[in-house]
């Protein structure tokens, strides 16, 4: 049974440090920007969690590939964990994006941009992902199904990514390009460094969500020793995989 | 100090309330999601004391460690579980919406 909780404690400091010299640096070291004024500094939250949540689905995607190649279950178990942060950051996304959206354009939502209603299709895909596991009992085909859909979702990602950077008409300010970046060195700097503290907060949390769960199956196992098999009662329909 | 001397003034008056949103949101997000696995956790370890104190019970009244499952064993508790929140956790009595991890 592998110890999730390793290095964590590490891990957690690590993330703390990060977050906080980004918070520092964003609004005590960044610029204004010219023409967005203070209101920019949204952007040092908004597209790391972005960033980080679409990362996420692929990663819960490599996780599936993982798990369907080995049969092994804790894989699919790692890529349910790293979907279901990547939501929980995507939500934080998107809510931090529309707070900008209302400040920056006045209103909360615009359709006629294609990253955010692509970012909205990817968000509203991976968020029938639990539901969709709920939906089959019988865990080795929910295990299965599931890895599949994570696979096609991951994969999606970049697809969607590369679409929507095909797209003439948008709204949304490009400042990151494959042939380097439109911010001014402080800003990068800041953007980086947050970008950072953003990555280790989802790894850290994705290590402490399966540190818990893993807890929690010793307990299982662990009771099964002191009362036996027949003390336990078959787990009944549930979204998040067993072993 | 120096710091926020060469800083620039927070304008908390026009965007600041729009930034301050923005990051609280993230703050929020973060402090519900710790929340709601740190109350797991404290479950998962209450859960997991009973389980020790019922093992050394068991070990106790048999003299030595009883076979791994065997509830027939000597000083075996009764099959009735005295902890549900072990039992809970262990998934006894689960509802479909529980989580079983």
């Amino acid at each position: 049974m592998p110890t999730y909780g390793k290095g964590l404690r590490g891990l957690s400091i690590l993330t703390l440090v990060t977050i906080t010299a980004a918070l520092v640096l964003v609004f005590f070291y960044a610029p204004l920007d010219a023409s967005q004024g203070f209101i920019q500094k949204i952007f040092y939250i908004h597209v790391p969690l972005a960033i980080v949540s679409l990362c996420g689905f692929v990663f819960g995607g490599l996780l599936a590939v993982m798990h369907l190649r080995t049969g092994d279950r804790r894989w699919d178990m790692r890529s349910y964990v790293a979907i279901h942060m990547a939501l929980i950051f995507g939500v934080a996304a998107l809510v931090a994006g529309s707070i900008w959206a209302k400040a920056s354009w006045g209103h909360w939502w615009v359709w006629n941009d294609p990253t955010l209603v692509s970012y909205l299709i990817v968000l509203l895909m991976f968020a029938t992902y639990t539901p969709f596991r709920f939906s089959i009992e019988d865990p080795e085909r929910q295990a299965r199904y599931a890895s599949v859909f994570a696979i096609l979702g991951g994969a999606f990602v970049p697809l969607n990514f590369i679409a929507v950077r095909a797209a003439q008409g948008f709204v949304h300010p490009r400042v990151l390009t494959l042939t380097g970046s439109n911010l001014p060195g402080p800003m990068l700097l800041t953007f980086l460094v947050s970008l950072l503290g953003i990555t280790l907060l989802y790894v850290t949390l994705w290590k402490y969500e399966m540190a818990a769960k893993n807890a929690r199956i010793q307990m299982r196992m662990l009771r099964r020793r002191l009362f036996g098999d027949d003390d336990i009662s078959p787990l009944q329909r549930s979204a998040a995989p067993t072993l | 100090m120096s710091l926020f001397a060469i800083a620039p003034a927070l304008p908390l008056h026009a965007a600041g309330k729009y930034v301050a949103g923005a990051y609280i949101v993230f703050v929020l997000v973060i402090l519900i999601y710790v929340t709601i696995m740190a109350i797991r956790l404290g479950r998962t370890e209450r859960a997991l004391v009973e389980l020790n104190d019922d093992l050394a019970r068991r070990e106790e009244g048999s003299g030595d460690p009883a076979a791994p499952g065997d509830p027939a064993a000597p000083g075996a508790p009764a099959r009735r579980d005295p902890h549900p929140e072990a039992a809970r956790l262990s998934g006894a009595g689960r509802g479909p919406g529980d989580s079983p991890l």
